[in-house]
């Protein structure tokens, strides 16, 4: 193995840094917090996650900062650069692996659960003349009108497939050195992300006012909530890291051999591309 | 290029006091940190340990009501297993891998203390509910077993949403550092440190770190879908909304029992470099324990449902779990071969790293073969649920990670320290643990066979004299530790011999090429091997 | 059953098996019960082989172990072998047999025992008779569709006995105030169902363990040899009171059953009689200490001030603190804000009890407990505990409610 290093074969080694420890501070309060405002001490856990949340936002601005005027100054070479990819490889991984969980909890419940419900004996069974249909809010749930796959769900898989369409001809155009190109297109990612963002807070207005569909309602709803709700989460927090990444670009950052930012980036809001395509089919359309 | 050098000036004066250790980027000091936090779990996962033993010494409630006894064993599980086992053994791999296979430090430094720092504050989320209890909020921690069940769980007081909180930040803090471990050794090997020449130890902790990435995002999963069905009306795990309370048991044991292959895979790693050096002989069968290691981590997948069978899967489920499970015991059976086959031979002497060593083959034989007995799913209508499934996993844990740990502590300590420990003390040590451990734990598969439930704060008056005699060995295996803690610390104040850089003549690896203690910073250019 | 599988051993052809089933014949001192079911003889069969198999793979080891620990120590053998792996036929044999003969126990000295048994389990002929065991906190209830009847079943251990103020009983903790009833020499189905969270029915001496799911039906089966008195627990972690939820089941000859059956359905029509009548005070204040002792006193305490944090108090003055959810959610059933029920209005009181409080350990009594027992239970609590209200509730008032609900 060889190693072509720019820096005399060092591995660049970050100096001592105080955002691990605050941000697991942050994430402490930010516990806390949420375990006492579930159980109704709201003023208290106030505090305590506004603490946390104020802690996060300068933590994240301070750590990636350093990140950024690391790479400004030239410390990270290949062998650094490698690290970065094999990391954001598996946290991918990992991500995936997280949906997949949720994917598993839909097909039990809707494969196993459901029909095994519906199979006890009718002498005793608490739930007698229950069904195995779906979508089911279960042997108790109250009625509600489930989603429509061909409506706002289509529009937005069209919406979303379309940004990672421009993300990844933004890449294309930074390995090429256009940098305004490339800024477009990720201003245009971002424009698409937030549309899809905001047409997805839409349908769950409608379905709490006019379907009837919330958490509550049995299993459909809430692996319906959890499954597009953790998804809708990671579209937000792809937002950000766009953001970054706009600011970057427009500021000049990336250059046609120095962009893992850009593509580390770019891999993220692939990997929800893919996880909206697996919603669409198995939550909206089958 | 001129900014590389001022750092690498200023890194050789780390900063010292608090601050060292609260922003330190260093593999070294971020591995001590884990593991002087695994210890110190190890004194209060003990100290439950020991106050569940006053209570059950004698028939009757004495010490504690149920509502405690329960708060303690669920406390006394989750802190065993993920605030003490697991920093422990991630310690280790801290400190050792990159010493291991000639890495400057580990790929991603910051990360490295993030996925330190968030271990404090699970263990706070986990006890602040005591805490709360005094100021009238709550009822105490988390009482429904290490397991959480749905739905009691769903019913339990405040200390489970804090429990909730804490597994999510266990969660995330091994998600990032067996990242952290994939990528330091897919991308750190020193030149010439190909795959079949890493050490087994760092083989052992690829496929611990795989595993951990696969399973633990079930448990996440899992907690937030709790935390949802307390409350926010969600029914994953309630009937009346066509959810189902075994999801939850699936997705505990999905994760639950590759966990014992990532308490275990670690210790069984470093256990050969021990057997190894006090053999003075090269290990036996690198191949087929590396091939082990990755057929247990693909096993351990798929057979979660081995802890399900009461739980009223249809019969052909049970079958497959049975025999799926039964599978595992060829590659543990390997991995035991390859054991006897580094020592078969070799030039034995005893020194305590040893002795725990051998200790581990005996106490680890013992649970893996009762394990043998658990996987059948007929058989196990009378074990589950019962003592007999308490002392196994006991003899598995304790007899594998908790002794394997123990091994390599002495087996190390000398490197961090510079200074060896005090080999009387050790044998006292090991002795005393031997037969404290097999005092506490012996008994308990008995009381398993007899009928004794697990998890019960009272007991029949039959089950008496061994709970009694439980409760003996518990506080010797208790007190036995105190020896350990004052020769180390013994070693730390600078008492002992100094040790060489080889400290045993037997030692291979790189990490013995270098002096005792290792320098703050090593191999910042690779060795060659 | 038992020489078939024998046969298939011999068969398999492996001389620990052809020795096991000689070592199993000599019965451990810790064994399982006596087995008494078809299956309990499954599992003490396949525990005795795979133990007998065990302890001789670890004597083997063992003895290997020592072995080496003795010869290959360095004042014994000085210089270390440098071989890595087996390189010879011979050794590769060694390396090889102990996994061949894993497989060969894995697979088939114990495979086949295993996976007949299971099917013994799984049995799914007809049953003469079907006995319905609903576990809730800290109970079972067992009902007999056929014939009409059922029943709680409650720990009979007096709490002086758990704490220590009064000598320990010879079945403490293993009683209970009304077993199962079973007839022997019939097989017998067991539904089970929770009305709360997972429990374990267990009784060693049946072989049988299912854990009850929520919402769901387990089903297990027995046919019991012999007449006697079987004693088990609950297997499953199930909250506070898990330890003190033994199952005992009295196994008698078919014809004492019946004699048994027709008892039972006498005391309960005069249970159903009484409720029609007017109680008098007296009356009912000593049922519902008995009625209290045996279905409350394990979470409310027997002094009625419950638990902090958990159980709300009985007694009227001693405010409850716990979780704002958990006040809400009683709050919302009629609780003033300290939890004391018993200054509310006695409609709440009687819905309470009767319906249960769903989310929390409060069952709804209303299907465990007839109407007398509830009446006399709310007498009892309305006027004992310092509680000084002066209400007496007849069971019919409690017939009405009920009525009340089910229109």
């Amino acid at each position: 193995m060889s190693i072509s290093q720019a820096h005399g074969g060092h591995y660049y080694l970050p100096k001592p840094s105080p955002y691990p420890a605050l941000m697991s501070t942050a994430l402490l309060l930010l516990g806390a917090g949420g375990a006492l405002a579930v159980n109704g001490y709201v003023l208290p856990a106030g505090w305590l996650a506004g603490a946390g949340g104020l802690l996060v936002v300068y933590v994240l601005s301070g750590w990636v900062g350093d990140v950024i005027r690391e790479n400004r100054r030239g410390v990270y070479g290949e062998k650094e650069g490698v690290s970065f990819r094999w990391g954001m490889g598996w946290f991918i991984a990992s991500e995936v692996i997280f949906f997949s969980s949720l994917f598993g909890v839909l097909f039990y419940e809707r494969n196993i659960a459901v029909p095994w419900l519906a199979s006890l004996n009718s002498h005793y069974s608490p739930w007698a003349g229950f069904k195995a249909v779906w979508p089911t809010s279960g042997p108790a749930g109250a009625a509600f009108t489930p989603e429509h796959a061909w409506g706002i769900p289509a529009l937005n898989t069209l919406i979303l497939l379309s940004s990672g369409v421009t993300v990844t001809w933004g890449l294309q155009q930074i390995t090429k050195g256009h940098r305004r190109a490339a800024t477009w297109a990720v201003g245009a990612t971002i424009l698409l992300g937030g549309v899809f963002l905001a047409l997805q807070c839409r349908e769950f207005y409608l379905a709490y006012t006019e379907l009837h569909l919330t958490l509550g309602s049995g299993v459909y709803g809430a692996t319906f909530f959890i499954l597009t709700g953790f998804h809708g989460l990671h579209v937000t927090i792809g937002m950000i890291m766009l953001s970054v990444i706009f600011g970057r670009c427009l500021k000049g950052h990336f250059g046609p051999d120095n962009h893992f930012g850009f593509e580390a980036v770019s891999w993220y809001w692939h990997f929800v591309d893919v996880v909206w395509l697996m919603l669409f089919i198995f939550v909206y359309w089958l | 290029m001129s900014t590389v050098d001022i750092d690498a000036m200023e890194e050789q004066h780390h900063p010292r006091g608090i601050t060292r250790w609260l922003y330190t980027t260093n593999h070294k000091d971020i591995g001590i940190l884990y593991i002087a936090f695994g210890f110190l779990m190890f004194i209060v996962g003990g100290i439950l340990a020991m106050l569940i033993r006053a209570e059950l010494m004698e028939p009757g409630m004495k010490v504690m009501g149920p509502e405690l006894y329960n708060q303690i064993i669920s406390v006394h599980g989750l802190v065993m297993v993920f605030a003490a086992l697991m920093p422990v053994s991630a310690g280790m791999v801290n400190y050792l891998i990159p010493m291991m296979i000639g890495a400057p430090d580990m790929a991603l430094p910051r990360l490295n203390n993030f996925s330190f720092w968030l271990l404090p504050p699970a263990a706070i989320l986990l006890v602040l509910p005591w805490l709360l209890e005094f100021f009238g909020i709550g009822n105490g921690t988390l009482d429904t077993g290490w397991t959480m069940y749905a739905p009691l769980s769903v019913q339990s007081g405040p200390g489970m949403d804090f429990a909730i909180f804490a597994v999510l930040l266990l969660f995330l803090s091994s998600t990032l550092a067996s990242i952290n471990i994939l990528v330091t050794v897919l991308n750190l090997r020193a030149p010439g440190m190909t795959w079949d020449k890493i050490p087994i130890f760092v083989w052992s902790w690829v496929n611990t770190a795989v595993l951990l990435i696969v399973v633990f995002p079930a448990l996440a999963g899992a907690a937030i879908m709790l935390l949802l069905d307390r409350h926010f009306g969600t029914h994953f795990f309630s009937a009346a909304g066509g959810g189902d309370p075994l999801l939850w048991v699936h997705m505990f044991w999905f994760f639950g029992h590759p966990e014992v292959y990532i308490l275990l895979l670690p210790t069984a790693g470093i256990l050969v470099h021990i057997l190894s050096t006090f053999a003075r002989k090269p290990v036996y069968g690198y191949k087929a324990q590396v091939y082990s290691f990755a057929a247990i981590t693909m096993i351990s997948v798929i057979v979660w449902a081995h802890h399900m069978y009461t739980s009223g899967l249809p019969t052909a489920a049970n079958i497959y779990f049975m025999f799926s499970t039964m599978a595992i015991s060829i590659p543990v059976g390997i991995l035991f071969i390859c054991w006897f086959g580094t020592i078969w031979k070799g030039s034995m002497t005893f020194e305590t790293p040893m002795l725990f060593a051998l200790g581990y083959i005996v106490l680890f034989g013992i649970g893996g073969l009762t394990g043998l007995i658990l996987s059948d799913a007929a058989a196990d209508q009378q074990y589950h649920g019962a003592y007999f499934v308490i002392a196994h996993f006991h003899y598995t844990l304790i007899g594998g990670p908790v002794m394997g740990v123990l091994a390599a502590s002495y087996y190390y300590l000398p490197k961090l320290t510079g200074r060896m420990y005090d080999e009387t003390l050790g044998k006292w040590h090991f002795w005393l643990t031997m037969i404290g451990f097999n005092v506490t734990f012996f008994p308990q598969f008995l009381l398993g066979i007899d009928g004794m439930p697990r998890r019960i704060a009272d007991y029949a008056v039959k089950f008496a004299p061994l709970n009694m005699a439980s409760s003996i060995g518990a506080f010797v295996l208790g007190a036995a530790q105190l020896i350990f803690l004052y020769n180390v610390y013994r070693t730390l104040v600078g008492a002992g011999k100094p040790a060489t850089g080889r400290v045993w003549d037997g030692a291979q690896g790189l990490e013995f090429t270098l002096p005792s203690p290792p320098p703050y910073h090593t191999f910042e250019v690779p060795p060659t091997v | 059953m038992r020489a078939k599988i024998r046969l298939q051993i011999v068969l398999a052809g492996t001389a620990m098996g052809a020795f096991v089933t000689n070592t199993v014949r000599a019965k451990a001192f810790y064994n399982f019960p006596t087995p008494v079911t078809p299956v309990a003889e499954d599992t003490l069969f396949i525990h005795d082989l795979f133990l007998a198999i065990i302890t001789v793979l670890f004597i083997i080891a063992l003895g290997v172990l020592l072995y080496s620990v003795v010869r290959h120590r360095r004042s014994r053998n000085p210089e270390p072998a440098t071989f890595t792996g087996p390189r010879t036929r011979r050794q590769w044999m060694w390396s090889a047999v102990p996994v061949l003969v894993m497989i060969v126990i894995d697979y088939i000295v114990l495979g086949i025992p295993s996976v007949e048994a299971i099917m013994t389990l799984s049995n799914k002929g007809h049953d003469r008779l079907v006995v319905v065991a609903t576990a809730s906190q800290w109970k079972w209830h067992y009902a007999y569709p056929r014939y009409g009847i059922g029943f709680n079943s409650v720990l009979s251990t007096p709490r002086d006995e758990i704490y220590g103020n009064a000598p320990k009983d010879k079945h403490f903790l293993l009683e209970v105030n009304h077993p199962l009833v079973l007839p022997t020499g019939e097989k017998v189905g067991i539904v089970l169902k929770s009305t709360d969270v997972i429990h374990g029915f267990w009784v060693p001496a049946f072989g049988i363990k299912q854990d009850v799911i929520p919402g769901y039906l387990r089903k297990t089966w027995v046919k019991i040899d012999r007449p006697g008195t079987y004693r088990g627990q609950c297997s499953e972690l199930c909250g506070v009171g898990h330890s003190f939820m033994p199952i005992v089941v009295v196994a008698k000859t078919p014809a004492a059953f019946h004699e048994w059956v027709v008892a039972e359905q006498a005391r309960e029509a005069g249970a159903r009689a009484a409720a029609t009548q007017t109680w008098s005070r007296q009356r009912l204040m000593t049922r519902g200490k008995v009625v209290f002792d045996r279905n409350c006193a394990v979470c409310h305490q027997a002094s009625g001030l419950g638990i902090p944090g958990t159980f709300p108090p009985i007694a009227t003055g001693h405010p409850f603190s716990a979780s704002k959810a958990l006040l809400d959610k009683l709050s919302a059933r009629g609780f003033y804000k300290d939890g004391r029920i018993v200054e509310g209005p006695l409609s709440n009181h009687i819905d309470i009890v009767l319906h249960g409080i769903p989310g929390t350990p409060m069952p709804a009594f209303g299907k465990q407990l007839n109407a007398s027992d509830i009446a006399s239970v709310i007498t009892y609590e309305r006027n004992a505990f310092g509680n000084r209200t002066g209400q007496v509730v007849q069971p019919s008032r409690i017939v009405a409610a009920r009525r009340a609900k089910a229109n």
